[in-house]
């Protein structure tokens, strides 16, 4: 039933899903490339695991295809596509030992030599001894494993992953996170992991597509996600970052320049939404781990050719390895910025009145007809 | 005093095990009874008779077998609509579905008199001849609320991911079913069906509307209680009570026997 050597990327085209009169996804195109690991990342009800059900084919698209190479799969119920789930609360059968729950997949298919296979996959998730225990006897990271073990044993074209990681403690969540990771790249299997954690997902994944309200906001390698997220949620919900009303009043060779809050900021023009002209309302952008801080007095001493911005530390807070401040300034009610703990700085206190600099190709442009606000704060667990 | 604080909560259990258990107790005793006249009410003589010829009384025996039989096909027609009207309750929205998760309960909070007679109301104006099949139609009813309610609760706490899981994994709708939903629903089932063997084979009241000239045991007994009571009933309340006992124990052993094998050696 299923094909191995014939691999392929999933496509999915115009693929959308309603509920009566709620859209969960709007019609998406997507095409996740053949052996990479995929993220699909986004607030709960984003549309992100109902995309992932569409492909299992547990869920049946409104509109739309799904395509794993050149194979249209629209019409297949999940038994016979090529595709193994990881399943967010794992979804072991609680009546079968861990052998059984794992050779399931090939017992279905008739596939023969069942008992080798099991023994060599237990050996891959490390967990050789348990083969006769039953799921509800084992802790939730073995179970994840288990999990894991089941669908990957059928050498599905792709696996999903639909927060598998969600149920785990923070530092069992890390090592599993490299460990699903190292699999990937030994099975060298298409991964597409749904989660809520913007941390996993740019751990993990080659490729994260940002999901909001179910459509992709954003799609790419997490470093470019990162530095140059091209909507405020993007900015937001990936990190966080500080986000100031700007006009722009200069737009010539290849830089924009803008007045905010009483000062001119400069950026590059190619990290600007397309078509700003003098006149244009923008959001100007610089992440908290960018700006770096000076005392007032010392306001010299910053290089020419940063932007800077003047104001008064309102709170800090020492994190071990940064301690990050919260500076109200003319530019905007609440800036952060983290400093890394490399030298003592006496004159850092709340109450002080300080210089914020940064380089003006760490500062992005954004289009200023978008909630400012937009995914702040929604990156707190999902049950 | 110390001792009595400690222990009191499994003297309290002891002495409620006592309360339910004395009244099995008599009856066993009185099976070995020879009792002098036709009632066996009083205490006589330690014998063997009644349990060396179980089915010496006239007719009894066959009304035992009736109710057996009767029971045994009761509770398969219960529990397979029960299970099948557990799964659509739980599993499916569909019109009607609040009216008849209500009314499923109607036959446990109806009077069994009140049931009883409007049973024989409608067998009567339908022209049905009253004996096996009615007596058999009108068990598989009750019973049948009794098996919805047990395995609703099971399919409730069912997590349907299982199913999609196991859908996920290559195994088509049957498969599903017969690897997955029903092994896992199946305490509940067997709990359902259990309890309406039981509601069954002791019901006498509406058994006793619906039977016309058929005679199942409760009504044998009821009959004879009239005329004087054999031992040979004693009889067999303690067998059916030893067999009651021994399924359940031999169950429990199992299970154990499970747990103990799936810890680490």
């Amino acid at each position: 039933m299923t094909d191995t050597t014939a691999g392929g990327d999933v496509r999915l085209a115009g693929i959308s899903k309603t509920y009566g009169s709620f859209t969960a996804v709007h019609p998406l195109d997507l095409t996740v490339p053949q052996g990479s690991f995929f993220a699909l990342l986004g607030a709960s009800g984003c549309g992100k695991t109902t995309t992932l059900r569409m492909i299992a084919g547990l869920e049946d698209p409104t509109t739309g295809t799904v395509s794993l190479g050149e194979r249209d799969v629209t019409a297949l119920p999940p038994h016979k596509r090529p595709v193994n789930t990881v399943f967010q609360s794992y979804a072991l059968f609680p009546h079968l030992d861990i052998h059984e729950n794992i050779a399931f997949g090939l017992r279905r298919r008739g596939v023969a030599s069942v008992k080798k296979q099991v023994a060599e996959m237990l050996d891959l998730v490390q967990l050789g001894d348990f083969a006769h225990r039953k799921p509800h006897q084992l802790s939730g990271g073995q179970q994840q494993r288990v999990a894991v073990a089941r669908a990957l044993i059928n050498h599905p074209q792709v696996l999903l992953l639909d927060e598998p990681l969600g149920a785990l403690d923070l530092k069992l969540r890390r090592q599993m996170q490299l460990e699903l990771k190292r699999i990937q790249t030994e099975v060298g299997i298409t991964f597409v992991h749904v989660t809520h954690d913007q941390e996993e997902a740019m751990t993990m994944a080659d490729t994260v597509a940002v999901m909001n309200g179910g459509r992709v906001e954003q799609l790419g390698a997490p470093a470019e996600l990162y530095e140059r997220p091209r909507t405020t949620f993007v900015a937001n919900f990936l990190g966080s970052s500080n986000l100031i009303e700007a006009e722009a009043v200069d737009t010539g060779s290849g830089e924009v320049v803008v007045t905010a809050g009483g000062g001119k900021l400069r950026l590059p023009a190619d990290r600007c939404p397309e078509g700003v002209r003098t006149g244009s309302r923008l959001l100007v952008g610089v992440r908290p781990e960018k700006i770096a801080l000076t005392p007032a007095a010392e306001a010299d001493s910053v290089a020419p050719g940063r932007n800077t911005v003047t104001g008064r530390i309102a709170a800090s807070s020492f994190i071990g390895v940064s301690t990050q401040y919260v500076v109200e300034s003319p530019a905007g009610k609440a800036l952060e910025v983290y400093v890394q703990n490399v030298e003592h700085r006496a004159g850092l206190v709340p109450g002080a009145e300080v210089v914020l600099h940064w380089s003006p190709e760490h500062t992005f442009g954004l289009d200023a007809a978008q909630d400012i606000a937009a995914g702040v704060e929604s990156v707190e667990e999902t049950p | 005093m110390r001792w009595l604080k400690r222990n009191l909560v499994v003297l309290a259990g002891l002495l409620t095990l006592g309360y339910l258990i004395v009244p099995n107790i008599v009856v066993l005793v009185f099976s070995f009874n020879k009792p002098a006249g036709r009632f066996n009410y009083s205490w006589q003589e330690f014998s063997t008779d009644a349990w060396t010829d179980p089915c010496g009384v006239a007719d009894m025996c066959g009304s035992l077998a009736l109710s057996l039989q009767i029971a045994l096909w009761a509770t398969i027609g219960a529990t397979v609509l029960g299970a099948m009207i557990a799964f659509a309750l739980v599993r499916y929205r569909f019109r009607a579905r609040g009216t008849i998760n209500s009314l499923i309960f109607l036959p446990m909070a109806m009077p069994e008199v009140v049931m009883a007679a409007s049973l024989l109301t409608l067998f009567l104006n339908l022209g049905v001849q009253l004996g096996f099949w009615t007596i058999l139609i009108a068990h598989t009813m009750f019973c049948l609320s009794f098996v919805v309610v047990a395995v609703k609760a099971r399919v409730m706490s069912m997590d349907p991911r299982l199913e999609e899981a196991a859908r996920d994994l290559y195994a088509g709708p049957f498969q599903t079913f017969w690897r997955v939903t029903l092994p896992i629903a199946a305490p509940g089932i067997a709990a359902g069906a259990m309890l309406a063997f039981a509601l069954s084979f002791d019901d006498f009241i509406i058994t006793n509307f619906n039977s016309g000239s058929t005679v199942t045991f409760p009504m044998f007994v009821w009959g004879s209680a009239q005329r004087g009571t054999p031992v040979q009933i004693n009889v067999i309340g303690t067998a059916m009570f030893v067999i009651a006992v021994l399924v359940v124990v031999a169950g429990q052993a199992i299970s154990n026997r499970r747990q103990k094998s799936a810890l680490p050696k």
